[in-house]
């Protein structure tokens, strides 16, 4: 992006690949060769890899009923709708949000919504999942409205900034030539600051996979159950498949998001 | 028409009656496309002094109008007050005969056209998505607005195979300014407005796109607002130029030789300022001015008979033409001393000519190149026309000088003497 350097939230979330294609890149036909999914065949291999090693490690039964390959895709399926849906959810509020804080209209509630949106995501997902839990009894919607709590920010600041950061000359430009607010906002604004809005949708779901471990704490399942019953019942080979499904999980999603980014970013940027 | 609005005054000014009073006849089809400010003021909130004070101005239809202002002026304000970027606070704006106020702006603005500074191209559409934008808004078939690119590609010299499908950044400025050109007329709108649309693009670049659009203004005959600090810019584009100065009061508006041979007051002045004694120099065409006469000689011609011609003229020298009429050498009355027969090739050689459509400028340039006294100028196919001397640019700049200031106390009022203002701004153009 040739737009001033802007003020941006860093959007290197854990795992995030190299935050920089070089700039030539946007133009060159995406998945021109083998190469643009090593990424994730190579996530997915070494998950199998890590899931025999484990599987025939010499499992006590505990170990073995935690490990059993389908209770593990069971809870990596849940994980992944958590993710998901509270992805999905977060856009569904940070977009809206971003393009109506972006109006002119709309600039003094700007750091109102900003505070509170900080507070979400600096009071601790734990404690705030827990008090939900408390007060609307537990299951998979609690998660899903703590982990929105958290992750909304990323997602707002860069909604906001990337429409800020699109030069106002070309706002102008498709004023002056006679395009209504909303045509201007629709083919002008969205289009130029789309990079980094789906950098931050990018940065929501990597934090998403992450952060959704918690949800094993509110009987919501995903794959934070391997890792409170690993460490619950000292059994490391369970508490290490969590962990490492978890970060393949991540870099899985972040490959997805970066590609979704790289193939709907407009061309000619 | 030539409403030479003088500076607003403050204080309560009258109605607009200038238009009114000799808006008859052909006066009216010029107002049709024509643009006129009548006691237009914008004032924001919480400042004291108004952005744009009470301005009148009448931009008569295929003219352009060039305002011409240091930064700070509100020049650009008072352009944007046109497509209402900028909502005036009161006063009437028409746009070719219409009321813009009582129009949905949205709508105004797909009928002035707008170009600005950089372009302002879409860089994440296409050459022919960014020109097709305002069409496709007109909700123009997909079939017409292609062949309206490709035609108005065409008109800015751009080739409209290569450029179509090419995105702005693998533009050069010069080509991206064309296409921001191409865009603000793709929907043929009876008005352009232009916010210093040359201001970033190297003095060679900027020279051309300013003989293009000279070129295509010959052509089209737009009413152009065309917005510039830059005065060299405002004469050469400008058929008429208002000189803003705080509060975008008008300082003076007047054609480029009356602002610069007789300005208004100190301001207009001071801005003119640098190089004004030279400035005629560079926008007034060796066409225009009286060319020396020299006696003229065919190589065939006999000496004695020639210098005869010389004597008689009291020039000291002749020109010897070819069977064209092509200048080729000067023959002084040295060269034919004691001799009989035909001229030949006696004679020293002379310069490159100069042609009609050169400025006075080139003219003089060239005279101090060539370190002689005096240079041919040739019309159309290299045929002689005359002779330029340093005594002949000092006395076109006298007799313009003089034109001004006798112009000037009647300009104002009547039409017969706006007429022969008209003219001669007309000539310069050519």
């Amino acid at each position: 992006m040739s737009a001033p350097a802007a003020p941006r939230p860093a959007p290197a979330a854990p795992g995030a690949g190299p935050p920089g294609e070089p700039a030539g890149a946007p133009r060159a036909p995406v998945g021109r060769s083998w190469r643009a999914f090593a990424a994730p065949a190579g996530v997915l291999v070494a998950g199998a890899a890590w899931m025999l090693y484990v599987e025939n490690s010499g499992l006590d039964a505990i170990e073995r009923r935690s490990l059993a390959p389908h209770y593990v895709w069971e809870k990596t399926w849940e994980h992944v709708q958590l993710t998901a849906v509270s992805t999905l959810a977060v856009l569904a509020v940070a977009l809206p949000l971003g393009i109506l804080l972006s109006r002119a209209w709309a600039r003094p509630g700007t750091p109102i919504v900003l505070a509170v949106a900080d507070i979400g995501q600096s009071a601790p997902t734990i404690g705030v999942v827990v008090l939900l839990a408390v007060a609307f009894g537990i299951g998979f919607w609690t998660t899903v409205v703590a982990l929105v709590a958290y992750g909304v920010l990323p997602a707002l600041r860069n909604t906001m900034v990337g429409l800020q950061q699109v030069d106002p000359a070309l706002t102008d430009a498709g004023r002056g030539i006679g395009m209504s607010p909303a045509a201007v906002l629709a083919r002008v604004e969205l289009p130029l600051a789309s990079p980094v809005i789906l950098a931050g949708i990018r940065t929501t779901l990597v934090l998403m996979v992450g952060t959704a471990s918690i949800a094993s704490f509110v009987s919501s399942g995903g794959l934070g159950d391997l890792i409170t019953t690993g460490v619950t019942t000292q059994r490391t080979p369970v508490l290490l498949t969590g962990c490492v499904l978890i970060a393949l999980l991540a870099l899985l999603v972040d490959w997805l998001g970066g590609t979704a980014a790289r193939l709907l970013a407009p061309k000619g940027l | 028409m030539t409403d030479t609005a003088p500076e607003t005054p403050p204080g309560p000014a009258p109605a607009p009656p200038p238009d009114s009073a000799r808006s008859s006849g052909a006066a009216d089809g010029e107002d049709r496309r024509g643009i006129r400010l009548i006691e237009v003021t914008k004032r924001y909130p919480g400042q004291r002094a108004p952005a744009v004070d009470r301005v009148s101005l009448t931009i008569p239809g295929g003219e352009i109008v060039v305002l011409l202002g240091p930064s700070g002026s509100g020049k650009t304000t008072l352009m944007r007050l046109i497509n209402r970027l900028i909502e005036p606070t009161s006063g009437t704006i028409v746009v070719a005969g219409r009321d813009a106020l009582g129009l949905d702006p949205t709508e105004l603005r797909r009928h002035i056209g707008y170009v600005i500074q950089n372009a302002g191209l879409f860089p994440h559409m296409t050459v022919a998505a960014n020109i097709g934008l305002v069409p496709r808004m007109l909700k123009w078939d997909r079939r017409r607005t292609a062949a309206r690119v490709d035609e108005l590609l065409e008109l800015v010299d751009l080739d409209p195979g290569a450029f179509r499908g090419r995105y702005p950044r693998e533009l050069s400025g010069g080509q991206q300014q064309r296409v921001g050109v191409a865009r603000a007329l793709a929907a043929d709108p009876p008005a352009l407005l232009m916010d210093e649309p040359f201001g970033a693009v190297d003095p060679i670049t900027r020279e051309h796109l300013q003989d293009s659009l000279l070129r295509l203004q010959e052509e089209l005959r737009k009413t152009i607002v065309f917005v510039t600090h830059d005065i060299d810019e405002a004469l050469k584009l400008g058929d008429r130029i208002a000189i803003l100065g705080e509060g975008s009061r008008i300082a003076q508006y007047g054609t480029p030789q009356e602002i610069l041979l007789d300005p208004a007051d100190a301001y207009v002045e001071r801005f003119a300022g640098g190089g004004r004694a030279t400035r005629p120099l560079r926008f007034c065409r060796v066409g225009d001015v009286p060319l020396r006469a020299v006696p003229e000689a065919a190589p065939g011609d006999d000496a004695a008979a020639v210098r005869e011609r010389i004597g008689a003229a009291g020039t000291g020298f002749a020109v010897v033409l070819d069977e064209a009429r092509r200048p080729l050498r000067w023959l002084f009355s040295e060269d034919l001393a004691g001799v009989s027969g035909p001229v030949g090739e006696r004679g020293s050689p002379s310069a490159e000519p100069l042609r009609t459509r050169d400025t006075l400028q080139q003219a003089l340039e060239r005279l101090i190149q060539i370190d002689r006294e005096c240079v041919p100028v040739v019309g159309a196919r290299g045929a002689y026309q005359g002779t330029v001397t340093l005594a002949t640019l000092q006395k076109a700049l006298r007799e313009m000088r003089e034109r001004a200031r006798t112009r000037r106390p009647d300009t104002a009022r009547t039409v017969d003497t706006a007429r022969t203002v008209d003219t001669a701004a007309g000539t310069e153009e050519t």
